[in-house]
């Protein structure tokens, strides 16, 4: 009970710095809204239902790296991530809190983004959105790690695609596959499975990230 | 408590510290000087567990959620305010009765009434007092200081030599600083980093 706590307080701390700073979910809505139009008027009107899907999977996957290049960023300041490291509870409960703030903003930026794909090119069936939001929680889980380490790095700015982008691919191939293909469960299964092995894998090494 | 021989630490080829070594019994009060650059810092960091030494023993006789560790920076929200920073931590350090423990941290160092006002707001040395709050929180057996002084000014300063000197005796005690005489009465062993 004590984990769930320190990761809820961390999570509160996360969303309560967000409400006050404003810093990343305000970018996080105006990228994705403003990509989705650029490409609304990009996109030749023969292109096919699939070149959308796919421009919507490239604009969440961008919002979600806009969001995670700041996720760290209130700890930079003052050193807060020393203190968060020093104190006795689990470490794994600051990624886990990370990742569900993170999830909370890319949820809330795609409130906005979702209803105006469909507005601008292709409705979403269920299967399609439950890749989207599968797809959310494996970005969030090992994005948090990986902006973690970016963070520590003073070229994070550049570090953090490559790192992020090679392991979202698989993401993309799901969440993609969902919205296309007549099978779309299978792609839902093949996300369930990743989610659970990078969100597992995340857990266990973000000690090794914040500790020498 | 603390016992180092022979300790080092490198960052890739540069060698920070080098040969250190150090002993500080149950209740001492060791105080660390040096010019900048010396590897002051470093050794706070190692003496905390924030960092490993690359070569030699040391040996920190205190559990992690036993140590206060001050640092340059204040290891504080900036967008949160005093009392949500501290209650973060009370938390995280599973303090009962954090509240009255908050509170009257937060009278001691004459910062209850800007309690609700976000740290980005602060002074410096209102920012430096919260961070001796923090440090002091959880009632640490081991305080790890770094520049306690930094940015106080006379009544903050005068505070913090009151405080020092009631944990003298009782807490282990590691201060690094450049202005060694202030805690002089203090001091049981002093190490001077070249």
């Amino acid at each position: 009970m004590t984990y769930v706590a320190d990761v809820l307080a961390l999570t509160r701390k996360d969303l309560r710095v967000e409400l006050r700073g404003r810093d990343t979910l305000p970018a996080m809505l105006l990228f994705v809204l403003s990509t989705l139009v650029v490409f609304h008027f990009a996109i030749p009107d023969d292109a096919g239902d699939n070149a959308a899907y796919g421009l919507l999977w490239v604009a969440i996957v961008f919002t979600a790296l806009l969001g995670l290049a700041r996720a760290w960023v209130p700890e930079q300041e003052h050193g807060v991530l020393d203190g968060l490291v020093l104190a006795p509870c689990d470490r794994s409960a600051i990624w886990l809190g990370k990742t569900l703030a993170t999830l909370v903003f890319l949820l809330a930026a795609q409130a906005v983004a979702l209803p105006a794909f469909v507005l601008f090119f292709e409705p979403l069936d269920a299967t399609a959105i439950a890749g989207v939001l599968l797809a959310d929680i494996g970005i969030c889980a090992v994005g948090s790690l990986l902006s973690a380490m970016a963070a520590a790095s003073r070229a994070r700015e550049l570090l953090l695609p490559l790192l992020v982008l090679p392991l979202s691919i698989p993401l993309i191939v799901g969440g993609v596959g969902a919205a296309v293909s007549a099978e779309g469960e299978r792609f839902l299964l093949f996300l369930v499975l990743y989610d659970a092995v990078f969100a597992v894998l995340s857990w266990a090494s973000f000690e090794y990230v914040v500790t020498e | 408590m603390i016992r180092g021989r022979g300790v080092e630490k490198r960052y890739g080829r540069k060698r920070v510290l080098h040969g250190i070594d150090i002993s500080v019994p149950r209740g001492g009060f060791a105080v660390v000087t040096g010019p900048n650059g010396s590897g002051k810092t470093t050794l706070l960091r190692l003496l905390a567990g924030l960092a490993l030494p690359t070569r030699g023993d040391l040996l920190v006789d205190a559990d992690r959620a036993r140590i206060g560790y001050l640092a340059h920076e204040p290891l504080v929200y900036r967008e949160l305010t005093a009392v949500e920073n501290l209650d973060l931590y009370g938390r995280l350090y599973r303090i009962p009765e954090r509240r009255e423990r908050i509170g009257m941290l937060l009278e001691r160092f004459s910062l209850w009434d800007a309690r609700a006002e976000r740290v980005a707001t602060y002074s410096r040395g209102m920012t430096q007092r919260l961070a001796l709050c923090r440090t002091l929180l959880h009632e640490p057996d081991l305080l790890v200081l770094d520049e306690p002084y930094s940015a106080l000014d006379e009544d903050g300063a005068a505070l913090l030599d009151r405080e020092l000197e009631a944990l003298a005796g009782h807490q282990t005690v590691v201060v690094a600083t450049h202005d060694a005489e202030r805690v002089a009465a203090l001091q049981s062993s002093r190490l001077a980093l070249a």
